[in-house]
């Protein structure tokens, strides 16, 4: 086992108490004294702080400039690269020859280059498949920190620090000047919250951690909460609820597929895995991941297996108690003809079948600023 | 009151012999985070040392609590499950888990006293 290594805010987090977990090959902090709950529900009153500098921030540059560099990169994604504007980020996939993914990431067009967002646990994979795909492409990993702010006192507390950040739209990036250095500023995270993630220099990530929890209403929250909020917001996290053996159909992600990718579109296919993918879109797939809440008290997690009578249809790929909501939550994999919303399964349950719905997601309504 | 390595305590009844009632400690409530449901075993049954009787499960994660001696479950605390938090909020009172009629009392003296836990925490 190599050594975990540790984010610019390692010593941040042991200040303020935080209990540190192995996490993708770093020490991460999974809660703060607060616990899970009270920082899941400090993010939807007022704000939460979030250290994801363990995720993997990319540049892509070809000397033909963004756009060239936009086009190689769809050789790899199935999304519309080449049609994305200047200052705009959108959610995108690597997917697998045999159409599965390979993992999900942040995509920001910016004057000059891509800005990529990618999980930590992939990053090392990533970049390689990177350079191996785009070899008129420089692929850099950088070293800078990443922080998340989310909540409804997001955009005044961001403001403050870096002007500029309340006039961004969702989805928009801006580098914002700030005492701590030029900030590349995305309105985006993954909480279903309205707020920011925020690339900034490694040395300076302190500070401004320190900075924004500073203010009125911001609490420092760890990967537990990251894990409920996200859960909530109906987002998948990679290496559960999506993998190799998911394709984007499947995994009911095929919103980020836009039409111009899409069989008929001017750049249909020519990504990893098409044939499958576009194949699943024109017909079906065989099975979909969908919204689950449990109709007991008793949460239902990763692995549980799912039931129609004597038939197994299924298994559930996240689920854990949702704060905001107060109750049970869970997504997971169904067959298609018992993915319908308001098909009544049950799940196993230590040895128990309890009740379980398939409903719509998200759990609670996004409140992005759009 | 005993103390076990699993971080459960073990109260002898004063009124009922036999009797001790079950519950697990602040370190390990703490420990769990905060508790949003708590699963008991059915009153009359009667389990072994080292059964899985008990499933608490916080935010975060599922736990299991062994039975920490032979015995008959009596007794679970009804509060639980409508406020499961009680076991965060009072885990030595509010928060117990079940009564266990226990044949042979001698069986807890295999367990720490509050000083020796303590020391092991």
């Amino acid at each position: 086992m190599s050594e975990l290594r540790r984010t610019p805010l390692y010593g941040l987090h042991v200040e303020l108490g935080a209990r540190m977990v192995p996490f993708a090959g770093y020490e991460m902090p999974v809660q703060y004294p607060l616990g899970v709950m009270r920082e899941h529900l400090a993010c939807r009153s007022g704000a939460g702080l979030f250290d994801v500098s363990h995720m993997g921030q990319i540049v892509v540059t070809h000397r033909g400039g963004a756009a060239a560099a936009a086009a190689g990169l769809e050789t790899l994604v199935p999304q519309d690269v080449i049609g994305l504007k200047d200052g705009r980020q959108r959610y995108g996939l690597f997917t697998a020859p045999n159409g599965g993914i390979l993992d999900d990431l942040m995509i920001a067009r910016r004057t000059d280059d891509l800005f990529l967002v990618v999980n930590a646990a992939c990053k090392t994979a990533d970049l390689a498949h990177l350079r191996h795909g785009l070899p008129d492409c420089d692929v850099r990993m950088l070293d800078r920190a990443l922080l998340a702010l989310q909540g409804p006192l997001a955009e005044d507390v961001l403001e403050a620090v870096a002007p500029g950040a309340a006039a961004m739209r969702f989805m928009d990036v801006a580098r914002l000047e700030s005492d701590f250095g030029t900030l590349w500023v995305s309105r985006s995270g993954y909480t279903g919250e309205d707020g920011y993630e925020i690339s900034v220099a490694a040395e300076a990530a302190e500070r401004l951690a320190r900075a924004l929890l500073k203010a009125e209403g911001v609490e420092p929250v760890g990967l537990g909460a990251r894990d409920s909020l996200r859960l909530e917001a109906g987002l998948c996290l990679y290496g559960h609820d999506l993998d190799e053996s998911t394709s984007p159909v499947e995994g009911n992600v095929l919103w980020a597929v836009q039409k111009v990718r899409r069989s008929g579109g001017d750049r249909a296919g020519g990504f990893p895995g098409a044939e499958r993918v576009l194949r699943e879109i024109d017909g079906q797939p065989s099975r979909l991941r969908v919204g689950l809440v449990p109709e007991g008290r008793a949460p239902m997690r990763e692995g549980v297996e799912l039931f129609d009578g004597d038939r197994a249809v299924g298994r559930i790929t996240s689920g854990g108690f949702g704060p905001s909501v107060e109750r049970p939550i869970a997504m997971g994999y169904v067959d298609i003809d018992r993915a319908g919303i308001g098909t009544k399964l049950e799940g196993s349950l230590r040895g128990r079948r309890l009740p379980v719905d398939v409903v719509q997601m998200p759990f609670r309504p996004a409140t992005y600023k759009r | 009151m005993k103390f076990t390595e699993q971080h459960e305590w073990l109260r002898p009844e004063d009124d009922e012999e036999n009797v001790v009632t079950v519950g697990i400690t602040e370190h390990a409530a703490e420990q769990l985070g905060d508790i949003v449901f708590v699963e008991l075993p059915d009153e009359g049954r009667t389990v072994a040392k080292e059964d899985e009787i008990v499933v608490i499960e916080s935010v975060k994660a599922a736990s299991e609590i062994l039975a920490p001696v032979d015995g008959e479950i009596v007794e679970v605390n009804p509060a639980l499950e409508d406020n499961p938090a009680l076991v965060n909020e009072d885990p030595l009172g509010a928060g117990w888990f079940f009564r266990l009629r226990v044949e042979d009392m001698s069986a807890l003296d295999e367990f720490m006293d509050e000083a020796a836990y303590k020391k092991f925490i």
